[in-house]
C-alpha cells in the first residue's frame, strides 16, 4: 500500500514551456490512465514519477517521502516500472529475465533462493509464459517480450505500478488479459498508473485519467468526468464518434468525406 | 528431529547444493588453470619430469630445479596467469558497461595510452621500473581522456564512449607509429615485442595476482547488479541499481585492471575480447559466474600461450600475443559457429 503524490510537478521536456504544474494524489486501489498525443510527454511523466527523470521543478513523493531523498533500492522495493522499449544486449532466458525482478529484495551476497524462483515461475504462469521459460528472450516476438517485461514487474510485486503502454504489441486477447492483471493489482490495494494510446482500453479499465496536452497543459480527475468527447477531440486534434458498448464508452475517429 | 523435520532438512540441504551447482564450472576452470601453471614451470629448455616437479614443490629436488622453478619459471607463469585473468575480466566488465559485445579495453584506447608511455620510456633508455610506471600512467591518462571527452557537455551514452575510445585509440596508434619511425634501430625489436605482448619484462607477479584476487571477491557482490545493468540502464535503475556510480566503478576498475595487465606484459590483444565471449557461449550470462570464470580461463589461456611462446622456436621466444591469437581465434570461431 503506497500513495504516489506529485507536488507542483513540472516534467522536464527540452524546449517546452512549463505548462500546468501537476499536483495529484494516486492512491492504493486506483487505476490511473495517462492519455495524450505523441510527444505530449506521457513517457517522460511516467519516468519522472518513477524517479528515473529529474523534474524541472516540484517533486514526487511516495507516502510523503520525496523520491529525491530515497535510495534507488528503497524505491525499487515499492515501485515497479514496465518500459515501452527494452534492451536485450546480452542473451538471457525468459525465466532469468523474470527473476531479476527480485533484485531489489536480495542483499549483494545473496543468491536467488527457492522462494524467489517460485515467485518468478508464478509470474510466468500468470502471463502464460511457462512454456517459454527456457527460451532466450531474443528469440521471442514483440508481444511475448512485452509479457516477459510484465512478468518481471509481477515478480517484483511492487505496491506502485508504472506501466508505459502495457498493451503494446499484444493481440486482443492478451490486451484484455494484461488490463485484467493490472486492475487485479489495483483491487489488491496497489496503485496502478499507465500510459495508454488506446482510448477505449482507458475508458474500460481506468477509474482516473490524466490528459496531457502537447503544450504542457493538463487536466485530471475521475474517468467519467474526463471522458468527454469535446475534451478528447481537443486532446488528439481529431474528431471522434462515440457510442456506449457494454456500459463503457467507445470512441472511434470520425472520418470526414 | 521427527520425520517431517528430517525431510524438510534434507530438502533445504538439497536446495543449498543445487543453488551452488551453477558454479561447478569454476572448479574445472580452476583445475585447468593449475594444470597450465604446472606445465609452464615443467616445460622449457630444461624439462622437469612430474616426479622431480613434485620434489621441488615439496621443498626438495636439485638446486638447479629449485632455481629454475622458483626464480625463473614460476614468477613468469604466475605473471602470465594474472595478466590473462585481468585482461579477460576487464573485457567482460567493459562489455557490460557499454552493452556492446565489441567493447574491450584495447578498443577503448587504454592499451594505446599504456603503449605510448612504455615506448617513451624505452626511447629515453629508462629502466624497467620507470617503464612500468610510465605505461601505467599512460593507461590512466588515456582512461580519463576518453571518459572526460565522452562525457563532454551532453549525455553519456555507450555509443559515444565507444566512438571516443576508438578515435583516441587511433590517435595513440599514430603516436606509436611515429615513435617507431623515429626510434633508433637498436631499440626497435624490444619496442615491437612489447607492442605484441611479452612477459620477459614481467618483474613480479604479485601486484597483478593480488588485484585479480581482490577483483574476483569484489565482483561477487556486484555480480547481480551487473546482470541487471546488462538489461539497460533504465531497467537497472527501476530495479534499484544506482546506475551512474556502478558505471563509474566498472569503468575505473576495468581501466585499472588493463593498466596493470599492460604494465606487466605489454600489449596483449584478443584475450579481453574473446575469453568473455567464449565463456558466455558455454556458461550463459550470469556475471557472478562469468567474471570469476574469466579470471581463471583468461589466466589459463595466457599461461598456456606463454609456455608455447617459449618453446615453439626455442631458444628464440615468440611474442605471447601471437600465440593467444593463434589459439583463441579458431576456438572462438568454432564455438560461435556451433552456437544457436
Amino acid at each position: 500500500m503506497a500513495v504516489l503524490e506529485t507536488r507542483d510537478l513540472i516534467i522536464d521536456i527540452p524546449e517546452r514551456a512549463d505548462g500546468r504544474p501537476l499536483s495529484l494524489r494516486m492512491e492504493p486501489g486506483q487505476t490511473w490512465g495517462i492519455l495524450g498525443p505523441n510527444g505530449a510527454g506521457k513517457s517522460t511523466l511516467l519516468h519522472t514519477l518513477g524517479g528515473l527523470n529529474r523534474p524541472r521543478s516540484g517533486e514526487v513523493r511516495i507516502d510523503d517521502t520525496p523520491l529525491r531523498q530515497m535510495r534507488r533500492s528503497t524505491i525499487a522495493r515499492q515501485l515497479g516500472v514496465v518500459f515501452q522499449e527494452r534492451q536485450d544486449g546480452f542473451p538471457a532466458t525468459v525465466l532469468e529475465t523474470a527473476l531479476i525482478g527480485r533484485h531489489p529484495f536480495l542483499s549483494p551476497w545473496q543468491l536467488e533462493g527457492g522462494d524467489d524462483l517460485e515467485m518468478a515461475e508464478k509470474a510466468l504462469e500468470r502471463l502464460e509464459l511457462s512454456d517459454l521459460a527456457d527460451r532466450s528472450v531474443s528469440t521471442l516476438s514483440g508481444g511475448e517480450r512485452q509479457r516477459v517485461a510484465l512478468a518481471t514487474a509481477l515478480t517484483q510485486s511492487p505496491s506502485i505500478w508504472l506501466a508505459d503502454e502495457p498493451t503494446n504489441h499484444l493481440d486482443l486477447r492478451h490486451q484484455v488479459a494484461v488490463m485484467e492483471l493490472l486492475s487485479e493489482q489495483a483491487r489488491a490495494g496497489h496503485t496502478v498508473v499507465m500510459c495508454l494510446h488506446d482510448l477505449n482500453l482507458a475508458a474500460r479499465w481506468c477509474d482516473h485519467l490524466l490528459l496531457l496536452y502537447p503544450d504542457g497543459e493538463a487536466c485530471w480527475g475521475e474517468a467519467e468526468s474526463m471522458l468527454k468527447p469535446k475534451a478528447l477531440e481537443q486532446l488528439y486534434g481529431q474528431p471522434l464518434t462515440w457510442a456506449e458498448v457494454d456500459g463503457a464508452p467507445v470512441f472511434v475517429p470520425s472520418y470526414s468525406g | 528431529m521427527d520425520a517431517a523435520e528430517a525431510v524438510a532438512h534434507r530438502a533445504n540441504a538439497t536446495m543449498a547444493v543445487s543453488a551452488w551447482r551453477p558454479f561447478l564450472p569454476l572448479v574445472w576452470l580452476g583445475v585447468a588453470g593449475l594444470l597450465a601453471l604446472l606445465m609452464a614451470v615443467a616445460i622449457g629448455s630444461v624439462a622437469i619430469p612430474p616426479a622431480d616437479l613434485w620434489a621441488v614443490i615439496t621443498g626438495e629436488g636439485s638446486s638447479l630445479h629449485q632455481t629454475l622453478v622458483w626464480e625463473l619459471r614460476a614468477p613468469r607463469a604466475l605473471a602470465g596467469f594474472a595478466t590473462g585473468g585481468l585482461l579477460a575480466v576487464a573485457g567482460a566488465l567493459m562489455q557490460i558497461l557499454l552493452r556492446n559485445p565489441l567493447a574491450d579495453p584495447y578498443v577503448l584506447g587504454v592499451s594505446g595510452g599504456a603503449s605510448v608511455g612504455a615506448l617513451a620510456a624505452m626511447l629515453t633508455g629508462a629502466g624497467t621500473f620507470v617503464l612500468s610506471g610510465s605505461a601505467f600512467g599512460g593507461a590512466l591518462l588515456s582512461t580519463f581522456l576518453v571518459f572526460g571527452l565522452a562525457h563532454g557537455t551532453g549525455s553519456w551514452t555507450p555509443a559515444r564512449l565507444l566512438l571516443t575510445g576508438i578515435v583516441v585509440a587511433s590517435g595513440w596508434g599514430a603516436v606509436i607509429t611515429l615513435m617507431l619511425a623515429i626510434g633508433p634501430t637498436d631499440k626497435l625489436p624490444g619496442m615491437l615485442y612489447w607492442l605484441m605482448g611479452d612477459l620477459t619484462y614481467a618483474q613480479t607477479p604479485w601486484p597483478a595476482l593480488v588485484l585479480l584476487a581482490l577483483v574476483c571477491l569484489l565482483v561477487i557482490p556486484l555480480g547481480r547488479s551487473l546482470n541487471v545493468l546488462a538489461r539497460g540502464p533504465l531497467q537497472a535503475a527501476a530495479l534499484g541499481v544506482a546506475v551512474r556510480p556502478l558505471e563509474w566503478t566498472i569503468y575505473i576498475l576495468a581501466s585499472l585492471l588493463t593498466a596493470l595487465a599492460v604494465t606487466t606484459a605489454g600489449s596483449i590483444g584478443f584475450v579481453g575480447l574473446v575469453v568473455p565471449h567464449m565463456l558466455r557461449l558455454v556458461l550463459g550470462n550470469d556475471q557472478r559466474l562469468i567474471l570469476p570464470a574469466c579470471a581463471l580461463a583468461g589466466g589459463a589461456l595466457l599461461t598456456l600461450a606463454d609456455t608455447l611462446a617459449r618453446i615453439v622456436i626455442a631458444p628464440e621466444q615468440l611474442p605471447v600475443g601471437v600465440i593467444t591469437a593463434l589459439l583463441g581465434v579458431p576456438t572462438f570461431l568454432v564455438l560461435l559457429y556451433r552456437s544457436r
